[in-house]
């Protein structure tokens, strides 16, 4: 082996350490910043970590936002139209939140199904619908009807 | 009629990109100079059926001729006449028709300015980007018409969006448009290079400055997306991690990588391959990021109700242009020599290293961006990837880039003694480390290691460039001589990128600085009520009703005191637009160049009472102040005059027409 291919070699094994260090931490981190999606009625079945950062979607309900003394802590229930938990928010709440709009709240869930939000997205188009909203309501429907259909067929 | 007019149009564009990615690429293979001459041709008839097609759209929006759908659902007879052109691109068909339009302009920008190149090598060019040309056209005839009519014809159009009523968003898509559809450019090259079987310096200085100017394009439209944003959304953010950001940041990190490794191959005739890769990789990145944005397969702030049919089509031209050029690649890439060579400590060395931490950024930002798709599709879970985990990436590979953009520019070619490197490099060094502990020590300010460490990085750059400019000038008479200097051959390369390193070092403090020591606020304030922000006193006046010309809104009135001496009157607005009945925040901000003091109003609560967000952004300014710098160094280093004298001078006579063989390299 020349010096200069061992050195070419030291270059490359040099190189391939520090991205496979690098990689590594990055991938730890990726796990560790993971944040999962909950429906509601998966939130109500217990399926959901308590005190994890995660995400959950749904509409929100007619007549349920609640404003407290401050002005500036709101309550609000969503719904997959299965289920439905209560999320409570402090700040400034989007421009296009509303009543019967399909919204993402991050943040994390309290003992008893209170879920404390970080952040709510709602958002730009008011047709649009969270893909994450609009499976959870479709799959509540699903559920819904095979429900009701082998509800059905029982005596 | 005018509809219709643009609908033939379109549809003899595609004619016109059909015989543009035919003939001349067949008569380049069999050695046919009438269908090679037909390259030029082509390329202008495409342009000017694609440019009629525009206007019409353009004047269906300025007409109100709402029996256009498209028209109809984002123009309005209340518009202002600006909002009505920016409406064109405002909403998915007119937006690809700016792309194609946008494409056919650079086509022809390469027929007009590559003159010097040979014509078997310009044919080529145009002809693949004829292909892709094709591929868009096609897309908007068969699933995306913006002339398409209905009936019954509507009295009043939808309306534009109103987040996009901004003059900031007015332009943006148009700058990210030109950077994304100008990576189109830089892979036409290496395609027409890899099929030619030349990659050698000639075809590295040729793309290099279309691949520089779209690469500016792509930094401008960033910088105003984030500038808009940070105006616009409400809630004072200037970046989010967001798919479609995502897909716009994606190929700028390949295009800055690009850009590096074309200085090799173009100096050194080193990094051949590699930078063929990187070009292809780069346009795919861009087409890519086309298709999360148009396909509605991610959820993001960008996303609108989306066609399944039209996100397929891109999927499978992606598909085609990825695998194909791929291929290319595979069969081409092994007949290309390897070209100079270089010692372990070179700045050779130092550019690949510069090129493999952003592609591995790239690797990780795509990651992160498809995570949620793959987890999905796997039937993992709904996830999303944390903004923390962008943040936390670029903390780490960001320090270990700016260490190899000091040494670069101080680095010599093939081989650097490394002691000698150091001795000079000794006092900034110094400089930096002395700072950035002042900063991180609780001295003058409120102390913080992440600024301590930005501002290290940020003087280390300057530092360096400083040394190199005192390298460079000792032997031009120095200061006295610089005027000269800037306009020699070879110096815009030198000066643009001495401004575009330093905007790093700007962009960098800006972003540290508003991160670390960022007050927000959320408060609720009644009318003459008084409240106080990292020193500053904001009162509360009270909110009227305002009307504009298609809104009505609610303007508060903030007074900003520092000392109790009134330095600005702010007034954030809650806007909704009559038409589509949609609330907007428009923020009050008062700008400085060393902090903004950002007013948003959330909502009324009774009594006059409002809830409100105030922020203390300290430094947000260099962070586009960064990025414009950014951008001029591009422009300086596109508009280096070697690119236009030399070209000529060097095309080899094997280059010309008729004897046009496999010769991989002249490089070395």
């Amino acid at each position: 082996m020349t010096p200069k291919r061992r050195k070419r070699i030291i270059l490359i094994v040099i190189m391939i350490a520090g991205v496979a260090i690098a990689a590594g931490f990055a991938l730890k981190a990726f796990n560790e910043n993971l944040m999962f999606f909950y429906t509601p009625s998966a939130v109500v079945a217990g399926e959901a970590p308590v005190g994890h950062s995660i995400r959950v979607g749904g509409l929100v309900t007619n007549g349920s936002v609640q404003r407290q003394e401050d002005g500036l802590t709101v309550t609000f229930d969503i719904t997959d139209n299965a289920d439905t938990i209560t999320v409570q928010y402090t700040g400034i709440l989007p421009d296009l939140f509303r009543e019967g709009q399909g919204i993402v709240a991050r943040g994390r869930l309290q003992d008893g199904n209170l879920f404390i939000a970080d952040e709510v997205l709602a958002k730009h188009d008011e047709n649009y619908m969270p893909p994450e909203v609009a499976d959870a309501l479709k799959s509540a429907h699903k559920n819904g009807v095979e429900g009701a259909a082998t509800g059905a067929t029982k005596p | 009629m005018i509809p219709e007019l643009g609908q033939f149009a379109l549809i003899l564009a595609l004619v016109m990109a059909l015989v543009l990615s035919i003939f001349p690429m067949i008569g380049s293979l069999n050695n046919t100079p009438g269908w090679v001459a037909l390259a030029r041709p082509a390329a202008w008839g495409q342009f000017c059926f694609i440019a009629i097609a525009f206007g019409c759209l353009v004047s269906a929006f300025l007409t109100n001729d709402f029996s256009v759908l498209y028209v109809a659902q984002n123009g309005n007879t209340l518009l202002p006449d600006v909002y009505k052109v920016s409406a064109v691109w405002g909403a998915h068909e007119g937006s690809l028709l700016l792309w194609v339009f946008i494409l056919s302009g650079w086509t022809v920008a390469v027929s007009l300015l590559a003159r010097h190149l040979p014509a078997v090598v310009l044919a080529r060019v145009l002809s693949v980007m004829g292909l892709v040309c094709i591929g868009f056209l096609s897309f908007l005839l068969f699933t995306s018409n913006p002339f398409a009519r209905v009936f019954p014809v509507p009295l009043e159009g939808g309306d534009l969006n109103p987040l996009l009523q901004d003059p900031g968003l007015a332009i943006h898509p148009p700058m990210l448009y030109m950077g994304y559809v100008g990576m189109s450019v830089a892979f036409s090259f290496a395609i027409a290079a890899l099929i030619g079987g030349r990659l050698d310096a000639a075809w590295a200085r040729w793309s290099r400055p279309w691949t520089t100017v779209a690469w500016v394009f792509l930094t401008i439209g960033i910088t105003l997306g984030s500038w808009w944003a940070y105006n616009e959304l409400g809630w004072g953010g200037w970046w989010f991690w967001d798919p479609v950001e995502n897909a716009s940041f994606m190929p700028w990190l390949a295009a800055t990588a690009l850009i590096h490794s074309l200085a090799v191959t173009e100096k050194r005739g080193a990094f051949k391959r590699w930078t063929v890769l990187l070009a292809l990789l780069a346009f795919s990145l861009s087409l890519l990021g086309t298709f999360l944005v148009r396909s509605g397969v991610l959820t993001s702030v960008h996303s609108f109700a989306a066609d399944p049919a039209r996100g397929l089509f891109i999927l499978i031209f992606l598909c085609l242009v990825i695998g194909g050029s791929l291929s290319l690649y595979a069969v081409r890439a092994p007949s290309v020599s390897s070209g100079g060579r270089f010692d372990m400590f070179s700045r050779e060395t130092l550019l690949l290293g510069n090129n493999m931490l952003l592609v591995i950024i790239t690797a990780f930002v795509l990651l992160g961006t498809l995570a949620p798709l793959i987890y999905d599709a796997l039937g993992w879970g709904k996830i999303s990837v944390g903004f923390p985990w962008f943040n936390r990436m670029f903390v780490i590979f960001t320090p270990l880039l700016v260490v190899l953009m000091g040494l670069g520019p101080l680095t010599r070619w093939k081989h650097q003694d490394p002691a000698d490197l150091a001795r000079q490099l000794r006092v900034a060094l110094l400089v930096s480390l002395g700072g950035g502990i002042l900063t991180a020590l609780p001295l003058l300010h409120e102390g913080s290691i992440w600024a301590g460490l930005a501002v290290m990085l940020s003087l280390w750059i300057v530092g360096s460039l400083l040394l190199s400019l005192r390298q460079r000038l000792r032997y031009r008479k120095g200061l006295a001589g610089l005027w000269q200097d800037l306009g020699a051959k070879g110096s815009g390369s030198y000066y643009g990128m001495v401004v575009a390193h330093f905007g790093v070092a700007v962009f960098i403090i800006g972003v540290t600085f508003v991160m670390q020591y960022e007050v927000e606020k959320d408060i609720r304030l009644s009318p003459g009520e008084s409240t106080e922000l990292a020193g500053y006193t904001l009162r509360f006046d009270g909110v009227q009703a305002h009307q504009g010309p298609n809104y009505r809104a609610d303007r508060g009135t903030v007074h900003l005191l520092k000392n109790d001496r009134e330095i600005a009157l702010l007034h954030p607005e809650k806007r909704i637009y009559t038409v589509q009945t949609k609330p907007m925040t428009e923020s009050g901000i008062d700008v400085g160049f060393t902090r903004d003091i950002y007013v948003s109003l959330g909502e009324g609560l009774g009594n006059g009472d409002w809830s409100m967000r105030l922020y203390y952004k300290p430094f947000i300014r260099w962070i586009w102040l960064g990025g414009l710098l950014i951008a001029i160094g591009g422009l300086l280093a596109a508009s280096d005059r070697r690119y236009r004298i030399a070209v000529r001078d060097r095309v080899p006579a094997s280059a010309v027409l008729g004897n046009d063989g496999l010769i991989a390299n002249r490089g070395s």
